[in-house]
């Protein structure tokens, strides 16, 4: 939502002009975004867990269909972007351009491979004949990872668009905060991955 | 959401102009220069006058119930007539009315009096006001389109989801939009309140205006997404017919008022906590004294805050959620009134022994603390829940919120609006017109809702649509509408008001002998506020330029010995010319962003997912252009590296610049130059 934290930092070199805090609104914006986040997929979770168990008898259960070793193995490729992109705002802080691009790039793929994991998944439950529809689990399944889904192709298009512009040569060290910015949405929606994979998948 | 990084101080301008696919729009005139401003004044203005048309809307709906329930067993209004009437009169009186016109005077006055240029993200204000507009029409628009939202502001479930006919739809998707807003919204202000406050600035000797503020934005943070996951759960449930709200697969009814309540009860304090701001202001300026207990102030906001997510289910103490929650709720709710008692003594003590001048502002300010404390009283009377269980669901609850929203809330923004009008206009409200609207809207005020309590006790249910006769409610009824009438003949005398003074003689920057930053910029301020960055040294800097004190502590006028000492005090009466302040340029992508979002709305609702798509398509490109278009256009003279020189705490030297003659970069600029480039696309 936090748009606006593409302004460009001009004038003072490498950084942004004088704040109260020191810290570049831009920063303190995107805290305050992650930190409403947090009660939107906190509500969500709060609702597939007051659901849990409660479906009707009869219907799909967790067990009936989750695959953990699959979704472990997606979780873990979607934990280690969280490290190609601190490698990729490193490396833009030494300038090191050609490592910006080829980190920039694995993140994306990274996330793009959870996401399409996710897709493969709910292609296969769908299959197995739980929808939307079926009963509680479905609908606060769905909508829950659902919505984190969102949240990860977001991120991937926003690290889509830096490699473009890092394509362009258009991402220098003064820039090197909005690296950092995407970096803090793209590890927040990391985070709640974990929380979400705990309580939805592991948790019996 | 971060998306991209614009190349900043561009090379050369020739390497963004080419890709620019409108041209940026400089120093436009008329309707254009309202649609592309991102001056927070203009957006504060354009915050008041939109909401205060809601206003005229939802006053409207208000008399059409009271026309309807004047009388026992009325056929003005039709059943599902009156359903839509109360639904859309209390979501455009919260949403669409109290929440947007707080929101005006925080736009206008934040930067301000923190001694600021422009909020923290310019762009992104004006993005707030749009989407609040859309969001506004968009609801409204149902009345034409099948009729209008009829489940309550409150939507309780199942009942919302399995009504037939896309009213209740657009409630869901319209309240979306306009959570969009004040979340964008709250964001910002947050941002500006912590990072752009003037040398010497610091918290504590923040305006308390701005403190209450600055808490108000964190609840908004931190409740908007809630109502949003209940929102985004019952458009699954309408749309996709998921189960959320599905007693049949065996869905808890109670998660909606769970998710509602954590959303609404803060939301009250929402509603609130920018009039008391309002009201602590207005209070200290009109009895010539500092208001009684500053620090307390800022503290027990604080707390009202923070308690303020303790206390939601009270609101849910007839759905049977236990003895232990009941208990639990009961006392948290009572421990609220502690810190709102707070302030009330600390009003009263603020007018202890003042120099006293009885003004419309102050006028209504009194009224504030006297119909809050009203309804803060019996408000405490629900926290008992023996005495809770009765009041439900009547006219009792009515009654009480009515006294903290209309009584409190309207009153102190009504106040609001007359002690800021000269600084936003020039010129001040006339104090005679004023009095009149004061002393009618409050009579019209207590001649409506005091008999609430009555009918309440009696036993009138709420949200019925009409009674029999005989049940002793006649005449109190009768009463309250015809009170009703006497608020909408008050309003009116304050749109005569704001005609009949409009050519009133110039206020000065300072009309009112008042205490903080934004009275020492002129009236209207100029579009960059403060020419050269106040530095502050106390809590009610202006008054200590003004004021010493003598051996008894009595504030005695400083005298000026230079011209700049005066200078000072106030600057110009007179905005100058400043070309050499660089202020962020109009933009057209805010509302052009903002546009998409009705549009995928009315494509969900409709199930039409073409039309949806292409909304997100087109919001999606508002953001990119957006976000690689540089917060101020590149000058024609060569660069602009200026970029963020809205008001960042730098002082004048960071804006002193070599870019002279930039005068381009000013949208609102009281008499902008012709430049060439300027032709709006």
């Amino acid at each position: 939502m936090s748009l606006d934290v593409a302004t460009p930092h001009a004038g003072v070199a490498g950084g942004h002009p004088p704040t109260t805090t020191g810290l570049s609104h831009e920063k303190i914006g995107m805290w305050a975004f992650l930190g409403s986040e947090c009660l939107l997929f906190g509500g969500l979770i709060s609702t597939y867990l007051l659901y849990r168990g409660q479906s009707r008898p009869g219907t799909i259960t967790p067990p009936d269909v989750f695959d953990i070793p699959f979704t472990s193995v997606s979780s873990f490729v979607l934990l280690m972007s969280s490290l190609t992109m601190v490698l990729a705002l490193a490396a833009i802080q030494r300038n090191d351009q050609h490592r910006l691009r080829v980190w920039l790039l694995t993140t994306a793929l990274l996330g793009a491979t959870f996401v399409g994991g996710q897709a493969y998944e709910f292609t296969v439950f769908v299959r197995e004949g739980l929808n939307l529809r079926t009963n509680l689990f479905g609908s606060s399944f769905y909508v829950l990872t659902g919505f984190h889904g969102v949240h990860v192709t977001l991120g991937v298009l926003m690290l889509l668009s830096l490699f473009g512009l890092a394509v362009r040569g258009r991402i220098t060290t003064a820039q090197a905060e909005t690296v950092e910015l995407v970096g803090l949405y793209w590890h927040f929606v990391d985070i709640v991955w974990i929380l979400i994979f705990t309580l939805v998948y592991l948790i019996p | 959401m971060t998306v991209t990084q614009p190349a900043p101080a561009l090379p050369s301008p020739e390497l963004a102009e080419p890709r620019r696919l409108l041209r940026r729009p400089t120093s436009p005139r008329g309707a254009w220069a309202w649609m592309t401003s991102i001056d927070h004044k203009k957006i504060g203005i354009l915050y008041g006058v939109t909401s205060f048309v809601f206003f005229l809307l939802g006053g409207l709906e208000a008399l059409a119930l009271r026309v309807q329930l004047g009388t026992p067993d009325n056929t003005f209004l039709s059943p599902e007539a009156y359903n839509q009437m109360f639904t859309m009169h209390g979501t455009t009186m919260v949403f669409m009315v109290i929440m947007p016109l707080s929101a005006a005077f925080v736009n206008y006055l934040l930067p301000l009096m923190i001694g600021a240029r422009d909020v923290a993200f310019p762009r992104l204000n004006a993005f707030s006001y749009w989407v609040f507009l859309f969001g506004g029409l968009f609801t409204y628009s149902s009345f034409f389109l099948g009729g209008a939202p009829n489940g309550g502001w409150f939507g309780y479930q199942p009942l919302g989801r399995n009504m037939s006919g896309h009213n209740i739809d657009y409630w869901v998707f319209g309240l979306q939009i306009l959570g969009i807003a004040s979340l964008t919204g709250a964001i910002n202000l947050i941002v500006t309140i912590i990072n752009l406050r003037a040398p010497g600035m610091s918290l504590m000797r923040m305006p308390i205006f701005v403190w209450m503020s600055l808490v108000v934005q964190f609840l908004l943070l931190f409740a908007l997404p809630i109502i949003t996951v209940a929102l985004f759960l019952l458009m699954f449930d309408r749309l996709f017919a998921t189960n959320f709200f599905n007693i049949n697969a065996g869905a808890d009814p109670l998660l909606w008022q769970h998710l509602f309540w954590l959303f609404g009860h803060p939301e009250v304090y929402i509603l609130i906590l920018p009039a008391m701001g309002i009201v602590s202001e207005i209070l200290p300026v009109f009895s010539r004294k500092p208001l009684f207990g500053y620090r307390v102030m800022v503290f027990s906001g604080i707390a009202i805050g923070f308690m303020g997510w303790g206390v939601w289910a009270h609101h849910m103490f007839a759905t049977g959620i236990g003895p232990v929650a009941l208990s639990a709720f009961a006392a948290s709710t009572m421990f609220i009134a502690v810190p709102t008692g707070v302030k009330i003594f600390n009003w009263i003590s603020t007018l202890w022994k003042g120099k006293i001048r009885i003004t419309v502002p102050l006028l209504f300010a009194v009224g504030f603390v006297a119909m809050f404390t009203i309804g803060g009283l019996s408000g405490v009377t629900h926290a008992v829940v023996p005495s809770d269980t009765q009041q439900t669901d009547t006219y009792y609850i009515v009654a009480h919120f009515h006294y903290v929203l209309f009584g409190g809330s309207m009153f102190g923004l009504f106040g609001g609006a007359y002690y800021w009008w000269p600084k936003v206009r020039g010129h001040l409200l006339n104090e005679r017109v004023g009095k009149l609207h004061f002393w009618l809207m409050f009579l019209g005020f207590n001649m409506t809702f005091a008999p609430f309590h009555l009918l309440g006790l009696q036993g009138m249910p709420r949200r019925v649509y009409t009674y029999p006769t005989g049940q002793g409610w006649d005449f109190w009824n009768f009463v309250a509408s015809i009170g009703s009438f006497v608020i909408a003949a008050s309003v009116l005398v304050f749109m005569y008001n704001v005609w009949a003074s409009r050519k009133n003689p110039k206020a000065g920057p300072d009309p009112w002998d008042a205490r903080t930053l934004e009275w020492s910029a002129a009236s209207p301020p100029a579009e960059y506020n403060f020419a050269e960055i106040p530095v502050v040294t106390s809590l009610d800097d202006v008054w200590h330029r003004k004021y010493t004190e003598d051996e008894r502590g009595r504030p005695v006028l400083r005298e000026r010995r230079t011209d700049a000492e005066a200078h000072e005090v106030a600057s110009a009466d007179e905005p100058e010319e400043r070309p050499d302040i660089h202020m962020p340029s109009p933009s057209y992508w805010p509302i052009f962003t903002a546009l998409g979002l009705p549009i995928i709305s009315y494509g969900m609702i409709y199930k039409s997912w073409i039309p949806a798509a292409l909304g997100g398509i087109w919001t999606l490109a508002g953001i990119y252009a957006w976000a690689l278009e540089p917060q101020t256009a590149p000058g024609g003279h060569g660069h602009d590296d200026h970029g963020e020189g809205h008001g960042a705490a730098g002082g004048p030297e960071g804006h002193a610049g070599s870019g002279s003659g930039d005068g381009d970069a000013t949208p609102g600029d009281p008499e902008p130059e012709p430049v060439p480039a300027g032709d709006p696309a």
